[in-house]
This record gives structure tokens, sequence and C-alpha cells, in this order.
């Protein structure tokens, strides 16, 4: 299951021992840490900010993501005399190394991360909320919505992710509007000859996937959460097994394998992306991460709005990437300047699309990105999406969803039955 | 991993010279000797370097003020220099760092997991009260609807900070935490319209109000009399909003109250504030849970009835893997071990190979090959044929033994090898002189001989194998599912992996709590088959002493 944007566990034995070695960790931190934090009243200079504590910003950071950050970083200590340090720290394990190193102290001053840890930094405790002010409506809506928990923001985001229906037009040349034009469309190709599969999505012969399926389910009116009265997801109210989601369940039957066959489950996400790029598919059903290695491939991509399989609107679930601001950071005021005042800047954005190459969440920055056709209609179609939900239930949610979503497509279970069943045993588990 | 290295190392054993004490022992010790000059140059070096590091890392534990650890960490100094220093006492300067290490990463880490098995740390219970108390007071600070952006300056008479805020319209008004909010007439502005000095009154700049920020920070001024209207306060030292709490903290009564619908918030005492129908705040803190780890453990129905069935195949797999992967790797260890084979070297290195890939990796392969429609196994070898390998319940099983077989022979290969090589080639010829055939001398005299050596290398492979995570977790996940269950339980998930869906995949969050006394358990489980087991090898070597 290809989900950049999503909590899915990082795997790893290691975890058991986290909790034991940060112990020790801190142990060896303690003897790296500082002194304490002294206000002088006298006018301060850089040696008052140093004394302070206060001469430096840590910011946990992976690999990729840290060169972009290099020249506004750069820019702060000028103005300022605040060096921003970037520490290098592996995707999978940071969030969890955050949340266990910000209660000790010891943690970062920001972190960059997706939205939908959100939910788990709130829950713990470990996130101070930022206040964008008149900023907010420079952002996508999407972004800010993303970023919004409990009626609060909590980030700085800074790109914009989601899913679209990408189209070989060597092979289709005009878009189509639903699923199941599209199928029959990538049929026609089949029958002709020039293609082996009429539609490509990647899914996962042991786990299925909601995320890569959810715009078709969204189009017939059916989601996981309801709102609460401010906009954000409801816990309280799973709406996923109500009858929208049962009809739903019941085209996966018709689209699975005792069907159409339109829906492997043997295709993992590999598969699809390999087979899209050998020119075996007319449609592939992704996201902008796997553009550019089909790009290299000399695929002549088209970027299609998402295909509906019922009268509703295709909302894929959009994932925004973010910087977050520790709730024990001992130099706050310091930390929001840099993160509202220079993040937030078209020169900070802009860097950030050009390393990472994930559609920029700054309105201007977009405008540029746009340039570049797809990262337009990508856009275009996050626009339309809903945020992946950050609440901390959502984590409940995901192993029964795709378990019962694999069945039904492998046609080994009954929608009427299984999808409320489905429903009732994830209830049972958030206590909605 | 770690049982697969030690046991590695312990290979070392198994060819053990046993021709008694080499001749020229005594005079070497004269020379390398504790006494000698060389000797206790080397000692007062490393003796030193160690002393310095102590030095240092003790300093650092003096600035940071962690009075307990620095405590510790001068009487393990004191008790280095005292074992090393004095003389006699030979033992101790032999088992010295091995405890001290073993302390650190074994006995630390064992008792920091019992501690936390006794309590509710997980997600929702991060840190301590008075921390949550503080996150939920921040998250409470509400922007007030509507309320429009004040640009800000800092400013500062006689020792107290005093917040500059200019309204969009330009009205300036000057307030403090003990001053209220007051119109200034007589402000400075700057070229963008925003006041930034008053008569009487000193201006911050920026590093000033760096070095100033928590006293900054913590200024909140009302914008009126009406609580509704908000405080003013400023995050950055250059922009101020009004907020207003969603929830009040009484610090005397110890409860949350929430503004807005008039609910109270109490101390449930499980580590949360709930109100009266048992809703929770989102953010609690650890509090000592004493059994109820280990009697969710037991009393989960949902994880009650798996159970058995996963204890069972954790069973089948630990002791199968140990006896596929033994019997595989001594087949191979003889069949190598002929004297007249040729290209004996090669083989033997391509022998080991699975042994050197990263076994999340292979299992990450595998899955691949292991794939029913497109998967390398089906496809060519199988001529197409559609076997769901990982997604059948009883098929799913196999391909978890076969490839842990491929992963394990190797290892098996090797310490046989090694043991094999050990044993006297004299016996097997006086076995054959007596007539015994082929089988016979293995069954007899070999097999015997080696599995005294090789018997705690047995026992560990099965502990090793009994957690053996990486693999089930990444060929199957565990799955295909239990149809019994709401629980994301498989056919082949282990106890191993079952702790750690059921403490970090499911539910609403990771439950360290849980897991950690779920890992006690499988640690008692482990330890009482092997101490068992162990009592059995030294019957073993007995008998055939």
């Amino acid at each position: 299951m290809k989900l950049p944007n999503s909590s899915a566990m990082p795997v790893s034995r290691r975890v058991f021992t986290i909790g034991a070695f940060s112990a020790v960790t801190a142990v060896a931190l303690s003897a790296c840490g500082g002194g304490d934090k002294t206000s002088s009243s006298a006018p301060a200079t850089a040696q008052d900010l140093a004394a302070g504590g206060a001469s430096t910003i840590t910011m946990w950071v992976d690999a990729e993501r840290s060169p972009a950050l290099k020249d506004i970083a750069a820019k702060f200590k000028a103005d300022t005399g605040i060096e921003v340090k970037l520490v290098i720290k592996d995707f999978a394990a940071v969030r969890d190394d955050f949340i266990t190193q910000v209660p000790t102290g010891k943690g970062p001053d920001l972190i960059v991360g997706p939205h939908d840890w959100v939910g788990k930094f709130v829950q713990n405790g470990v996130i101070a909320p930022v206040e964008l002010g008149d900023k907010a409506s420079t952002f996508s809506a999407t972004a800010i919505k993303a970023m919004t928990f409990n009626g609060s923001n909590y980030g700085v985001p800074y790109s914009v992710e989601n899913i679209a229906l990408l189209r070989n037009t060597a092979l289709l040349p005009a878009a189509v509007t639903t699923f199941d034009e599209a199928v029959a469309a990538g049929q026609g190709v089949v029958d002709a000859g020039k293609a082996k599969y009429a539609f490509l999505v990647g899914l996962d012969p042991k786990q299925g996937d909601p995320y890569h399926l959810y715009p078709l389910q969204t189009s017939m009116g059916s989601a996981v959460f309801g709102l609460t009265p401010e906009g954000g997801y409801d816990p309280k109210n799973l709406v996923l097994g109500g009858p929208e989601g049962i009809a739903f369940a019941k085209k996966l039957v018709e689209w699975g394998d005792t069907g159409s066959k339109v829906l492997n489950s043997n295709i993992t996400g590999d598969i699809a992306k390999e087979e899209f790029k050998n020119g075996k598919s007319p449609y592939f059903l992704t996201g902008p991460w796997n553009v550019p290695d089909l790009q290299k491939a000399g695929i002549k991509l088209a970027i299609d709005p998402l295909p509906t399989a019922g009268d509703k609107p295709a909302q894929p679930f959009v994932g925004v990437n973010g910087f977050f601001i520790s709730a024990k950071s001992a130099n706050a005021l310091a930390t929001t300047e840099f993160v509202t005042n220079y993040l937030t800047t078209e020169a900070a954005q802009d860097s950030m699309f050009a390393t990472g190459g994930r559609p920029p969440a700054l309105k201007a920055s977009f405008e540029k990105a746009s340039s570049d056709p797809i990262v337009a209609a990508f856009g275009k179609i996050g626009d339309n999406g809903v945020p992946m939900p950050a609440i901390p239930e959502m984590d409940a949610v995901w192993n029964d969803w795709g378990a019962t979503e694999l069945d039904l497509i492998k046609g080994k279970g009954d929608p009427a039955t299984d999808w409320p069943k489905m429903a009732a045993t994830i209830k049972s588990k958030i206590g909605a | 991993m770690t049982q697969v290295f030690q046991s590695t190392n312990d290979a070392g054993h198994v060819a053990p010279p046993a021709s008694g004490r080499p001749p020229g022992r005594l005079a070497r010790a004269r020379d390398h000797g504790p006494d000698s000059i060389k000797g206790t140059l080397v000692k007062v070096v490393l003796l030193g370097l160690v002393d310095a590091f102590a030095v240092y890392v003790m300093m650092m534990l003096f600035l940071s003020e962690s009075w307990a650890i620095l405590a510790v960490a001068a009487l393990v100094t004191l008790a280095i220099n005292w074992i090393y220093l004095r003389k006699g006492g030979l033992p101790a300067k032999y088992l010295a760092p091995g405890v001290f290490f073993l302390i650190i990463f074994q006995v630390f880490v064992v008792l920091y997991s019992g501690y936390i098995a006794f309590t509710n740390y997980g997600d929702g219970h991060n840190s301590t009260k008075a921390d949550a108390i503080a996150a939920i007071q921040t998250m409470a600070q509400k922007r007030v609807p509507d309320s429009p952006t004040f640009k800000t300056a800092v400013l500062k008479q006689d020792d107290e900070l005093f917040l500059l805020f200019t309204a969009p319209d330009g009205a300036v008004s000057l307030g403090s935490s003990t001053e209220a909010l007051a119109a200034v007439t007589d402000a400075g502005t700057d070229s963008t319209g925003k006041a930034n000095s008053v008569p009487g009154y000193d201006t911050l700049n920026f590093a000033q109000v760096v070095a100033n920020q928590d006293a900054i920070l913590a200024i909140s001024v009302p914008v009126s009399d009406d609580p509704a209207e908000g405080s003013l306060r400023t995050a950055d030292g250059s922009t101020a909003y009004a907020f207003k709490p969603s929830m009040v903290y009484d610090a005397g009564t110890d409860t949350f109250t929430d503004v807005d619908t008039g609910a109270t918030y109490t101390d449930n005492g499980e580590g949360a504030f709930a109100n009266a129908n048992g809703e929770r705040l989102a953010t609690g803190w650890k509090i000592n849970v004493g059994f109820d780890n280990f009697v969710r453990a037991f009393t989960d129905p949902n994880l009650r009835a798996p159970l058995l069935s996963v204890v069972a195949w954790t069973f089948t797999f630990a002791i199968a893997s140990v006896i596929l992967t033994f019997s595989l790797g001594l087949f191979l260890a003889i069949t190598f071990n002929r004297d007249d084979l040729r290209g004996k070297k090669v083989y033997r290195v391509l022998m080991i190979l699975p042994y050197a890939f990263p076994a999340f990796l292979s299992g990450l392969v595998w899955s691949g090959i292991l794939n029913p429609q497109f998967g390398w196994l089906n496809q060519t070898l199988l001529g197409g044929a559609e076997i769901g390998w990982l997604t059948d319940p009883v098929l799913a099983k196999i391909s978890v033994l076969v490839v842990n077989l491929w992963l394990g022979f190797p290892y098996m290969f090797l310490v046989c090898t090694g043991a094999l090589q050990s044993l006297p080639t004299e016996l097997d010829e006086a076995a054959r002189v007596d007539g015994a055939g082929a089988w016979r001398v293995f069954r007899s005299i070999k097999l015997p001989l080696l599995l005294v050596s090789i018997a705690p290398l047995l026992i560990a492979s099965f502990a090793f194998n009994f957690n053996n995570f990486n693999v089930i977790y990444m060929l199957t996940g565990g799955g295909p599912r239990f149809e019994d269950t709401t629980r994301d339980i498989g056919s082949t998930d282990i106890l191993i992996t079952l702790v750690y869906k059921v403490a970090f995949g499911q539910g609403t969050g990771r439950d360290y709590g849980l897991a950690s006394a779920l890992a006690i358990v499988i640690f008692i489980i482990v330890a009482t088959v092997s101490a068992v087991s162990f009592k059995q090898t030294k019957a073993l070597e007995e008998v055939n002493r």
C-alpha cells in the first residue's frame, strides 16, 4: 500500500525497546543538554541569545527535505542571529521519537511531517497551536482544513498531495468521466490487442488498499467519518457502514475476482507501476510520486479527474505536509517567528517544491508550479479532495476496512452483511 | 537478531582445542602478566581513558543537574577503578566489562519494560499530569472568531514588559500583565504604520525579545472587561491576536471546566480528566495501573479466543524451524565435509549467502516471489497456476516455514561444519573397523557428540525463532486473518507479532503498557523453556562423560 502520508505503522521490532532505549538515550543526551534558561533584563546581544539558550532552533527533518530548508535557515540566521539546526532523522521513526522525547525536554523545537500526525501529537500533548492570522488565506483551503484540529491550526503546510487518474495518451487520447466509461474505454484498448489491463490500481494481496479506492467510494456518497459543526471529522460519528457504503461494497464484488476482474488484489502498487510503465494499460490510479519514473520511461501522461462510480464527486484523501512546533520548545518565540514569518514565504515554499516535487500549499507558489500541467491537474483534483482524517480514531479504521474490501474483491464475502459487520467492529474499537 | 549473533560467537566454543595447557604458558605469563611494565602501562592508559570519559560525563551531568545519574556514574567509576587497581581479584577484572554492558543493555531494558508494564504509558498517556494540564490549557486557547490581527511591539519600563498593539484601523494601545489595555496617542510608528515606540519606554529589538521570551509569551492583556472578548497574546513578538480559553483549569479543585457547555472534567483516577458522562479529554498522563495490563491481556475476549491457536502455532513454528534448519544444515554440512569433494569452498560460500541478507529484506522479496498471480514461483515454475501461497491459512504456514528454512539453514550449516571438523577422525575409523555402516556411525557416534556442543545453540535458535518477528511480519503480516475475532490476528501470527499488532496496530493508539506486559509474558515462556532445555542438555553431557 503506497501511502506516503498515512500513519500506517512503521514496522519494526525495535519499537518494543524504544521506550527503554529512550531512557538510556536520555541519560546520554542529558550529557549534551545545556544549562537552563535565564532571562536577562539588560539589553540583549548575540551573547544574550546564547546565554538564554536561545541561539538555536532544532528542527527534525528527513534527508530528502533537509536541503530545501538550508536557504531559508541561512536567511533567518542572517536576520536574527539564530541558527536553525537541521537534524536529519529517519522518517519511519521520527513521529514516535518526537512523541517520546518532547516530554523529556530533549525533543526538537520543530518537526516536519504529514498532517495526519496531528491527532496523535495533540492526544499526547506534544505540539502547540500556531495562529496564522491573515496568512491562512494565502494557503490552499484544503491545506488549512487539514492542519486544523479541534478548531485550532496546528501547522504551517507546505505541500498538498493526492491521487489522480493517469492516462497513457498513446493508448487512449480522450478523457472520460465515469469509472464505467473508463473501464469500457480501457477494455476497448485491451480488445484491440494494444494493452493487457483495462484499468490498473495498486492493491495489496494481504491488506487491500482503501486509500486508493476511496475516490470511488466517495463518488457513491460514502465516507468514513461524519463532520462536526466546525467542519472537522467527528470520531463519534462513523458513517462508513451506511447504505451508501453497502452499495459501494456490492460494487467491489462486481469489480472483483468473481465479477469483471477490473480490481485485482494480486496487483501490488509496484506491479501496477511496472505494467503501466511498459504500456500494458491505458489507466493507472496513483499519486504524483510515481509520475517522475513514468515520464522517465517515456510514457505520455495525461492527468484525468478521478472517475466516478456514483453521482457524487470523486473525492480523494488529501495528504498535507507541514511544520509543527513542539509544545515544550525552549525557544518557542523564535521558533514561531521562523515558522509563521519565514516558512510561509514564497521563497521557502518554492524551495520545498523544487526539492520535493510535491505541489505547494502556498497559493502563490502553486501558481508558479502550475506552469507544469501535471502539477496543475493534480492540484485541481486536490481542491476537490478531503483531508485524510487526522483524528487518532482513524488508526482503528484502516485494518478492518482494508481486510473487508479485500475479501469483497476476492468474492469471499457478502457485502450486505460483511460491510455493516466491519463498521460495527470499528465502532467497538473506537467506542463510537 | 542478537541471539543469533551471540550464538555465532558461541560457535567459537564448538571446536575446543582441548589439548591441555600449552607448555609456554607460564613463561609468557611473566612477560605479559599484570606485573610486567608493559602490562601496567597498558592498564594505566586504558583506565586513564575510561576515567577521562567518566569525568567528562559526570561534568555534563553536574551541569544538567541530574544528581541521581551523577551519583550512579560516580559509583560505577569508583568500582571500575577499584577492580583494576587492586592486586588480585582476577575474575572480577575479566567479568567487569561484560557485567557492566549486561546491566546497561539487558538488565536495565528488562527492568524498564517491567516498570512500563505496570503503567498505562502509551498514546494519550505520554507524560506527567503537570504536562497534560499545561498541554490542555495551551490547546484550549482559541482565537476569538473574527477578531482582528494586531501588529505588536515589545516595550519595557522599569523592568516591566509591555506590549504595544496597533489595530488594523491604526488605533494604538498599550498593556501588560498587570496594566490594563489603554489607548496611546503619542506613539512613534515605522514605515508600515506599526507603532513601535512610546516616550518613556524602551523598545526591545528581536534579540532582546528572544532573550525575554518566556516573560513575553506569558503576557496576556484582556481586551476589555468582558471575558468573551478574550485576551491579547503574542506568540512571535510581532503579531498578537485575541485568544480566549475554551477550557479553564481550577488548581484548587483540580478540574477543567468547559467554558461553553459548563461541563466539569475531573481526574478520573485512570490518568485522564473525564466528565460525569465518562467523556475524557484526549490528553492524559502516565500513572501506575498495577496488574491491569496483565489482567487485560488474559481477559480481553477478542484476544483470548485466538490466543490459544497463536500460542500453538508459535511453538510449532519455533520447533519446526529449529528441526528443519538443523536437519538441512547438518545434512549439507556432512555432504560438504567429504575430503574428496572438489570446489568445497565455493559451495560453502554459496550456502552461506541467504544468511548474509537482512531477514526483513528477504521477507519482502519472498513475499513478491509468492504473489499468487505475478510471483515468480507460480508464474515461472508452476506455469501460471494461481496458488495463494500467502493467503491460504495452511499454505501460508508452510510458506513461512519454508522461507524461514531458507533463511536459517546457513547458520546451522556453519555451526555443524565447525562441530563436525572438531570431531576426531579416529572415532570414525575405529567404528568402521568395528564394522559399523555410515548411518550407524552417524547416528551412534557423530550425532550424540555433535549434540553436546550444538544443543545449546538449538535452544538459542528456538528462543530466536520464538520471537522471529521479521519473517512473519514481512512475509504474511500474520495473515490470513482469523474469522472469529475482531482483532487483526491471523493464522501465521506468532506471539511477538500478536503483541506488536495488539499494542501498536490496533484501536486508537500505541499502548506501551500492554505491550510490555505481553512481552514479559513471552519472556517468562521463553525463559522457562530454555531453562528446562538447558537442564536436559546437562544430562546429555553427563551421559557422554
